[in-house]
């Protein structure tokens, strides 16, 4: 597997020095497990895109657009599913996260590489389940699998549950992973605070996937034994209680968000310091708020049951918890800003990406303030307002974080470039698009309409029209970033090491890197972000 | 009460409309504001500080203890005013007053039914005095739904083991949308109705009427009104197409088909059964979800929907 003669010869990288389906099926690098990922969650977000592309259409006017009710609810089910389990909680960890970690922390690999394949193929496993459960009588429960709902309904509750429970191993595997690679691997002279932001976020999402994962692992067994066997869990028919599934549920589901968010962050550290070549304000702060922010979201999960029935004097803790974590992730948009003061900013495609990033998510944490104060999350909860919250955090959040981390690290995965001029046309395009499609969903949710509905009242419709406009214009953002970027893989200009002028150490090797990453051991010789004392050039 | 409708919330319809709106209009301004001093500051950044020519070396500023003290203080002051007025305004709508007027409400795949306390009851449609503090205890018969007026700011999940509760009071005589807010299959986003505020005396007049409902009508025009206001019409079409369940129509007199194989002929007692025991004769092709309407229907109401049934020639 590794080359022991060190002889970097000019052109031999991770990409081509071995050939054929098995060296890839096989493959324990990082790098090309990353690559796997990736591959496989773009998959998945574009079936996740398309049926959220049918949701909208369907919902252009009243009643029958293009299919029934079942149908409809079979959609929207699998539009979350996919999205919350094949894309969005793999997504940064397991494809940028595996490409990047031990580039960035200067080590060879990740700390157990055997680990790290197998939970891709538990990956492909739970995927492959979850098809089979879209082609065998599609889930109709909604991502939430709410019972007793999901125990009664006659869809392929098992079959989906049973890939959500395998698809939690490849999560638990890949955090496990990261926890030792950072613990162990760091290159000699990396202290903890000289970690790049990225690696503190993987961190910290990591802890959260090995701890809180098992709590769905299980209540997603025991929905699974009370449909097989009739065991009385939640079914109240039964003799269980429905709402303590929901405890169960959002014990796991709201660490989750934090899953999906954090290295969102991580990446938007990178990104704002690189591209305003500017030393990182609130190093610490920004580490720490990560940790923050990963603890306190274990104690926030019975905000998304105000209206259950739960008690008021419980409810007042979720809410005041939820305030709570809210302040590290506003620090962290306060520091970013500060970052940008002074520097030298330049407007990269990646930086159009944090710069979407700082304005969406900063709107989806402040409408949370809406629906963590009890009084408005009565009326708020389950309408539309919940979609657009959900979506301004998940999709303007984390998915532009994604995208702004894809366009970062292209040109190193890669070794090309892409073209310019359209990645900024699909940038600004996904902006306009997504704006469209969700602001109108805060004034459609305040106003009442509630979230799930196949049909509704006259009075909804110009608002849905218009969102549905705007998911066109995003979707047609999305197929002109899918064009570009095959365009670069087959024609792409080969790429400098360091073509945005970084200072992290993956900008020293080569683009693609050799199999083994580094040359030779790389030495810490500055910190990430010393902008204010090393002038690199870029190199195009 | 339209005064109290903005871009964002509907006219408000209740008592504590008012209040819940204020919490709105707090959170709406403050983050308003913290919106536009992130987004200023990040285009002031971008337009003054952009690169022109090579990058350079940069300010080694990255700490400024006053600023972060400042950043932090105030939105934590920001949050905990909004937490307060939240956890407020909440407990009002869950502190029932003690004269309030109650009325049972009942969730099922996929109508509302409501009791009153004289025995009256109606489907879909709750009708409240205005004035007056109306409490509901509420239970479901299958699945979780949730009970949701937009325009009273109310909203609370309707259990199927045990009873949750909510109340509120109409200032004003209207109509406003009731809505299930939590999914529960095929006609969740059907399983919609109206909450009427009548004057006090007209509802008194109206529960009067309810319970005496159908007097003086012919079965045949009785069952067509029930036909509506028991939501039939949600599952059993009567035009011959078939919807959640077999349509009405040219049914009566003939044979049909049941779950298992057997047949059965569509005469009196197979409706009154096919009413009140649903689960027994099921017809072959439609799942088992009708509920029993047994106790929500007087035996003239069953006599009026099994002539309306007759009526229905091909």
């Amino acid at each position: 597997m590794k080359d022991v003669k060190m002889d970097i010869t000019a052109g031999r990288n991770y990409l081509n020095e071995t050939k054929g389906w098995k060296s890839w099926a096989f493959t324990l690098d990082h790098k090309r497990i990353g690559i796997l990922y990736l591959a496989s969650i773009t998959v998945a977000f574009f079936l996740g895109g398309i049926f959220a592309m049918l949701i909208r259409l369907e919902l252009m006017h009243p009643g029958r657009d293009i299919m029934g009710p079942d149908t409809y609810n079979q959609i929207f089910t699998l539009h979350g599913a996919v999205m919350i389990f094949l894309f969005i909680i793999p997504g940064i960890p397991a494809a940028l996260g595996n490409f990047t970690l031990p580039l960035l922390i200067g080590a060879k690999d990740v700390a157990f590489p055997r680990l790290n394949l197998t939970s891709y193929y538990i990956y492909v496993v739970g995927a492959i389940f979850g098809i089979y459960s879209m082609v065998t009588g599609a889930i109709d429960t909604g991502w939430t699998f709410y019972t007793p709902y999901s125990t009664q309904t006659s869809t392929g509750v098992v079959s989906m549950t049973l890939a959500a429970f395998i698809l939690g191993f490849s999560s638990i595997f890949t955090g496990l992973n990261f926890i030792v690679t950072i613990h162990k691997l760091r290159a000699p002279g990396m202290t903890w605070f000289k970690m790049p932001l990225f690696v503190w976020a993987l961190y910290a999402t990591a802890i959260i996937q090995v701890v809180a994962t098992p709590v769905l692992g299980i209540t997603l067994l025991l929905l699974i034994l009370e449909r097989v066997f009739s065991i009385g869990i939640f079914d109240p028919a039964m003799g269980g209680d429905p709402v303590l599934f929901q405890h169960f549920f959002w014990f796991y589901s709201h660490p989750a968000v934090y899953i999906m968010i954090l290295p969102g962050m991580g990446i938007i550290s990178e990104l704002i310091s690189v591209f305003s070549h500017k030393k990182i304000f609130g190093y610490n702060a920004i580490a720490f708020s990560s940790l923050g922010i990963a603890f306190i979201s274990f104690l926030v999960w019975g905000h998304h049951m105000f209206v259950s029935g739960q008690s008021e004097l419980a409810g007042m803790i979720f809410s005041f918890l939820t305030f709570l974590v809210g302040i590290p992730s506003g620090i962290k948009i306060f520091n970013w800003l500060a970052t940008m003061y002074k520097g030298s900013i330049s407007f990269e495609t990646p930086m159009l990406y944090a710069l979407s990033f700082l304005f969406l998510f900063t709107i989806g944490g402040l409408t949370g303030m809406f629906l963590g104060a009890m009084a408005t999350d009565v009326h708020l909860h389950d309408t539309y307002f919940v979609v657009a919250h959900f979506h301004y955090v998940m999709m303007g959040g984390t998915v532009m974080a994604f995208l702004g981390g894809i366009h970062y690290w292209w040109p190193k995965m890669f070794g090309k470039t892409y073209n310019y001029f359209w990645s900024v046309v699909a940038a600004i395009l996904i902006f306009i698009g997504f704006n469209m499609t969700f602001f109108t969903q805060f004034i459609l949710g305040s106003k009442g309409m509630p979230r799930r509905y196949y049909n509704y009242l006259d009075q909804y419709q110009p608002l849905h029209a218009f969102s549905s406009v705007g998911s066109w214009v995003l979707g047609l953002g999305f197929l002109i970033m899918a064009v570009y970027l095959i365009h670069s893989l087959l024609k792409g200009k080969p790429v400098g090491n360091n073509p945005w002028g970084g200072l992290t150490l993956e900008w020293t090797t080569s683009s693609p890197p050799p199999t083994e990453n580094f040359s030779e051991t790389p030495k810490i010789l500055h910190g990430p972000y010393d902008y204010d004392k090393i002038a690199v050039e870029p190199s195009i | 009460m339209d005064t109290t409708a903005s871009i964002f919330m509907p006219p408000g319809g209740s008592t504590i409309a008012g209040e819940i709106d204020a919490v709105f209009n707090y959170i709406l301004y403050a983050s308003t504001i913290v919106f536009a001093i992130v987004v200023f500051s990040m285009i002031f950044f971008i337009a003054k500080y952009r690169r022109r020519g090579k990058a350079g070396l940069t300010s080694s500023m990255d700490h400024n203890i006053g600023l972060e003290i400042i950043w932090t203080v105030i939105p934590t002051i920001l949050v905990a005013i909004a937490f307060f007025m939240g956890f407020n305004a909440y407990l009002k709508l869950f502190v029932v007053p003690k004269d309030a007027l109650e009325v049972k409400v009942t969730a099922q795949k996929w109508f509302w039914s409501f009791e009153y306390p004289e025995g009256a009851t109606s489907i879909n449609e709750l009708v409240v005095p205005s004035g007056k503090a109306v409490k509901l205890l509420m239970s479901s018969k299958d699945v979780i739904h949730s009970f949701f007026v937009p325009d009273f700011r109310i909203k609370q999940d309707v259990l199927p083991n045990r009873y949750s509760m909510i109340w509120f009071e109409a200032p004003n005589v209207g109509e406003h949308n009731l809505f299930c807010a939590e999914y529960c299959g095929t006609k969740h986003s059907e399983m919609i109705g109206k909450v009427k505020v009548l004057p006090e005396r007209e509802y008194n007049d109206w529960l009067e009427a309810n319970s005496t409902v159908g007097e003086g009508m012919s079965l045949e025009d009785l069952g067509a009104k029930l036909y509506v206001s028991r939501a039939c019409v949600t599952c059993h079409n009567i035009d011959g197409k078939a919807g959640n369940g077999p349509s009405f129509r040219g049914i009566f007199g003939e044979p049909v088909k049941l779950v298992g194989g057997s047949q059965a002929m569509v005469d009196e007692n197979y409706i009154r059964k096919s009413i009140l025991v649903p689960q027994a004769d099921v017809v072959a092709g439609y799942q088992n979800i009708m509920p029993t309407y047994q106790g929500l229907l007087k035996e003239r109401d069953v006599d009026a929907l099994v002539a309306y049934i007759k009526s229905l020639k091909k």
